[in-house]
């Protein structure tokens, strides 16, 4: 039998804001239990929410930067069911008018590109924390996390496997992170997605019943659940059974999703609009003052990379990654004089730097060889000073060290003595000498076994322990062979 | 639309309220009463008029993203039934 597997995700992408949604108390992660829970994140009686503004603003910046409606007045609504971690007996969300309606995000999975549309983002606060450790047969709870900014971003069931799932979380997590509304950090829970999986016949135009599984919190994790999840269903339904609506777990240890023991009386939310909260009102003056602060989209760069820069596609995707990477890609391409050393940085950026990152599991922010140090570098290959490969040594050197001067590559090829050898009289010496060395090989490139060419060429190489200019070297050889 | 008995004891399941069976019957009533109000209300002609989401015809106030709260769980927690190393402790809950 054809199944084919239809997926949406709901993201919950912390908001970067230093206060919560609704109170001014801290969202710094980390701190004692209950130290940042205030008398409105724990539902003291008489205290009234009032609206973060840096939060809305951030809503806004993601409308912006997905092709979004931002919504002119939207309205909070109370999500009401019953938990500890929830002091108020309600989460405040958007139900019937969200701050921002459809837009999409463009995916690319080795099956194609892929346009997944949104559906809906709504503005809420997250709930605290409950911790099943034992205290006593108890269970602890820590309010700090309640009430921190959530922006919920929803997309229709479009995507048709795990890997376009992946795909869309992963340029989905890239994207908020670029225009700064969320860290991204997911060990921390600054980003988590629910999947909404259901299978059908191919061909089948109704959707098939689906099940939701919550809080995954890694892309692995992500991709697993999906396709046991979706395995689960198929064989579930090939045996003559039904999928029954429902929300599940993954269990990473155990490989499978399996039902969450909530009640069925949970999922009933009974919203009404919060009567605490008049509605939100973004003007278009607003929305103007966020869209002139919006930083060049990812998107948007990479076009400009391959169009203007003419890097290739793959090498236009690498360096647009992560915002970070792309401004000190820039600084690099300007430092070492533009556009027509765009591919040199481009692989020096994404190949020796990123993999030296890489390494050291350090960000791009925390560098070690500065924009300008690589372009101090850079700088000596193109004027000939170096070679590719002593640049190399140069920069790993100047990772060991440090290096955030222009000139730190200078200081370097100086101390060590790695300038390359271009003058011909000291070439010419050298070759002379591997000429005389080597009277076989010399006598086979005479005969046309290219070779043996290359074999002089990495003697002389060797003699000057890698300072020789390449280029220089190739033509006084011939030079010499043609006497 | 009227509820019957099963539906007042859900509703009254959900905002976890306990009530005895001569207050469920009693509340049926007054329920029931309430909503055969509003579909009288129903009759009004309402078209082309946008549903309010407040009673109040205002918008909300901002607040600057500015951390005004200090630490004050200990005070908080004088009203608590049970808290152990700054967190409240509730009966055991397991999803």
């Amino acid at each position: 039998m054809d199944w084919e597997i239809v997926i949406g995700l709901e993201t919950h992408a912390q908001l970067s804001t230093h206060s919560k949604m609704f109170s001014g108390a801290s969202t710094a992660f980390g701190a004692p239990p209950n130290a940042q829970a205030c008398a409105i994140d724990i539902a003291l009686p008489g205290v009234l929410p009032v609206i973060n503004r840096a939060a809305v603003d951030r809503a806004v910046r993601f409308a912006l930067a997905v092709g979004g409606q931002i919504s002119p007045r939207s309205v909070f609504a109370r999500k009401n069911y019953f938990y500890p971690d929830l002091p108020k007996g309600y989460q405040i969300s958007q139900y019937e008018v969200p701050v921002v309606v459809g837009g999409s995000i463009r995916i690319e999975t080795a099956a194609g590109v892929k346009i997944v549309q949104l559906t809906r983002a709504h503005l809420e606060e997250d709930a605290g924390k409950s911790l099943h450790e034992d205290f006593h047969g108890a269970t602890g709870i820590d309010l700090n996390r309640a009430g921190t900014p959530l922006l919920e971003i929803v997309t229709e069931p479009q995507m048709s496997s795990a890997d376009e799932a992946v795909a869309y979380a992963r340029t989905l997590h890239a994207l908020v992170r670029w225009i700064d509304v969320c860290d991204g950090n997911m060990q921390e829970g600054s980003f988590r997605c629910d999947a909404n999986v259901s299978v059908r016949r191919r061909g089948d135009k109704r959707l098939g019943t689906r099940c939701e599984i919550k809080n995954l919190n890694s892309f692995r994790f992500l991709d697993q659940a999906i396709r046991h999840e979706a395995t689960r269903q198929i064989e579930l339904i090939e045996s003559g059974g039904r999928v029954v609506q429902e929300t599940r777990l993954y269990d990473p240890d155990r490989g499978e999703t399996r039902p969450m023991r909530s009640k069925e009386d949970a999922h009933d939310y009974r919203y009404f609009p919060d009567p605490d909260l008049p509605p939100l009102v973004i003007d278009a003056a607003w929305v103007e003052q966020v869209r002139a602060a919006l930083p060049e989209l990812p998107v948007a760069r990479r076009d400009r990379y391959e169009r203007e820069w003419a890097l290739s596609g793959y090498d236009a995707a690498t360096l647009t990654q992560s915002r970070e990477m792309a401004d000190y890609f820039e600084q690099v391409v300007a430092a070492v004089g533009g556009a027509a050393q765009a591919k040199l940085v481009a692989n020096w950026v994404s190949g020796e730097l990123a993999a030296a990152l890489n390494r050291d599991t350090l960000e791009m922010s925390d560098s070690r060889v500065s924009a300008l140090a690589l372009g101090g570098l850079l700088g000596r290959v193109i004027d000939g000073t170096i070679s590719g490969k002593i640049a190399k040594e140069v920069f790993d050197a100047m990772w060991s060290a440090g290096a955030v001067e222009s000139a730190a590559a200078d200081r370097i090829i100086a101390d060590k003595g790695l300038r390359q050898i271009s003058d011909s009289g000291a070439l010419e010496a050298i070759i002379a000498d591997i000429l005389r060395a080597n009277p076989g090989q010399v006598a086979e490139v005479r005969a046309g076994k290219e070779k043996a060419f290359n074999f002089l060429v990495g003697q002389a190489m060797k003699a000057t322990r890698g300072k020789g200019n390449p280029a220089a070297i190739n033509t006084l050889l011939r030079k010499a062979l043609a006497d | 639309m009227a509820l019957d008995e099963a539906a007042v004891r859900r509703i009254a399941l959900l905002a976890r309220i306990a009530l005895s069976d001569a207050e469920i019957d009693t509340l049926q009533g007054d329920l029931n009463g309430i909503l055969g109000m509003i579909e009288t209300m129903q009759a009004v002609d309402t078209r082309g008029i946008e549903p309010m989401a407040h009673t109040v015809d205002m918008h909300a106030r901002l607040r600057a993203d500015e951390v005004t709260e200090t630490d004050r769980h200990v005070e908080f927690q004088a009203l608590s039934g049970q808290t152990e190393d700054g967190l409240y402790l509730v009966p055991r809950v397991i999803e």
